[in-house]
């Protein structure tokens, strides 16, 4: 009977035993699963990961190339923008000349319109005189005629001389003034910075007065108004302009008031042959 | 700017035509030439103006006399009055100025230099 209480008592021992044993295994076997299921979820968690890493790097690369484009874009924009201030330069640089030669046009049709309104030759010459001094801006200066049977260049009206001066004729051919009556071509001298004095034979300026070819005078600057410190290249082609119209009009006004006095003097011969004698 | 009304006062008739060409750039503007201070003061008498435009070597009476009579004037000194002539030098210049001009262009003038200095002198308003 005993020995079958212990038997019983052992195998209940043996049977405890067993179920701890089953029981640590159950908890290992329950904690391995908790690790392989944190193991599971890592991995899930690593490969979406890496999807969006893939993602972000295709949206690297548009907005890569985006930023290119845009910089593409601006260099272009940078190239038309300094292409329209180029060209907005050259605009403004074509308009003070347009304003120049407007300007330019405007005195010589002013010029032109008083130099041909009168036929009355001393008249002539005074405009001739304003229109120098106020559209060249010359101070002191001479307007000479030649006479063509003497071939010599005469004076016929001067401004800003000092005193009473006399000038004498000039020969054809005989130094500046002479060379420019002979060949045509005008003479220009910088007034700036010569250290000039003035001389009536040595102008700084001497500009034919021309019909074509032909010279028949010479307008001689010595010095220029106080706020024009030299000729700019306007002025020399104002002056041919000028020269050219002057001269037709000093031609034209000395003619006339030659066929004016002919034809007082041919009145008066024609008055006496046709007076009445006085015989009844 | 339209309509405005300016008085060129200037002896030599190239001068009062060249000045009254420049000014016709302003739309619809009425010009009185006037040929001394003399006549320049008859014609401020018949005529409103809205600026003078002055030389100053004139026969009968000088630029420097008119600018001087016209300051004087209730009527006229608030006119803005612009000197043109041949005088550059700046004593000349200032001598203007101090007589009430409210600026002084030398000659031979720009068009373009009349233009601005006339612009700039209605964009101040009146003196």
């Amino acid at each position: 009977m005993a020995d079958d209480h212990s038997d019983i008592f052992r195998k209940s021992q043996e049977f405890l035993q067993m179920l701890s044993k089953q029981k640590d295994f159950i908890q290992d076997l329950l904690k391995e699963n908790e690790r392989l299921r944190f193991e599971v979820a890592n991995l899930r968690q690593k490969g979406s990961g890496g999807e969006t890493d893939s993602l972000l790097r295709q949206e690297l690369e548009l907005l890569k190339k985006r930023l290119e484009q845009i910089e593409n874009e601006k260099r272009e924009i940078a190239a038309a923008y300094q292409r329209v201030e180029d060209e907005n330069k050259d605009f403004a640089q074509r308009y003070i000349e347009i304003e120049e030669q407007n300007n330019n046009l405007a005195n010589l049709y002013v010029a032109s319109y008083q130099l041909h309104s009168t036929l009355d030759f001393q008249e002539v010459v005074h405009i001739v005189l304003e229109i120098i001094i106020n559209l060249i801006g010359a101070e002191v200066f001479c307007i000479m005629l030649l006479d063509e049977k003497t071939n010599e260049l005469g004076v016929i009206a001067q401004e800003g001389h000092e005193g009473s001066p006399t000038f004498t004729n000039i020969r054809i051919g005989e130094g500046i003034l002479g060379n420019v009556a002979k060949t045509g071509e005008p003479y220009y001298i910088n007034q700036a910075g010569t250290g000039y004095q003035v001389d009536f034979l040595h102008p700084i300026a001497a500009i034919p007065l021309k019909i074509k070819e032909n010279v028949i005078g010479v307008i001689s600057i010595y010095k220029l108004l106080v706020q024009k410190d030299a000729f700019t290249a306007v002025d020399y082609e104002l002056f041919s302009l000028l020269a050219a119209h002057a001269a037709t009009a000093i031609f034209s006004s000395k003619l006339y008031s030659q066929s004016e006095r002919r034809l007082t003097t041919i009145q008066g011969f024609l008055d006496l042959l046709t007076a009445p004698t006085g015989k009844s | 700017m339209e309509g405005l009304r300016f008085l060129v006062v200037e002896d030599s008739p190239t001068m009062r035509q060249l000045i009254s060409f420049s000014l016709k750039r302003f739309k619809g503007c009425k010009i009185v030439e006037a040929v001394d201070g003399v006549d320049a003061l008859k014609k401020l008498q018949q005529e409103e103006v809205d600026m003078i435009l002055t030389d100053i070597n004139m026969p009968v009476m000088d630029g420097l006399k008119l600018v001087s009579l016209v300051r004087q004037n209730v009527k006229t000194r608030d006119l803005p009055i612009v000197i043109i002539t041949t005088e550059g030098a700046q004593e000349d210049r200032d001598r203007g100025l101090a007589l009430g001009a409210n600026a002084y262009i030398s000659k031979p003038i720009q068009s373009s230099h009349l233009l601005k200095v006339i612009t700039d002198l209605f964009d101040k308003g009146p003196k």
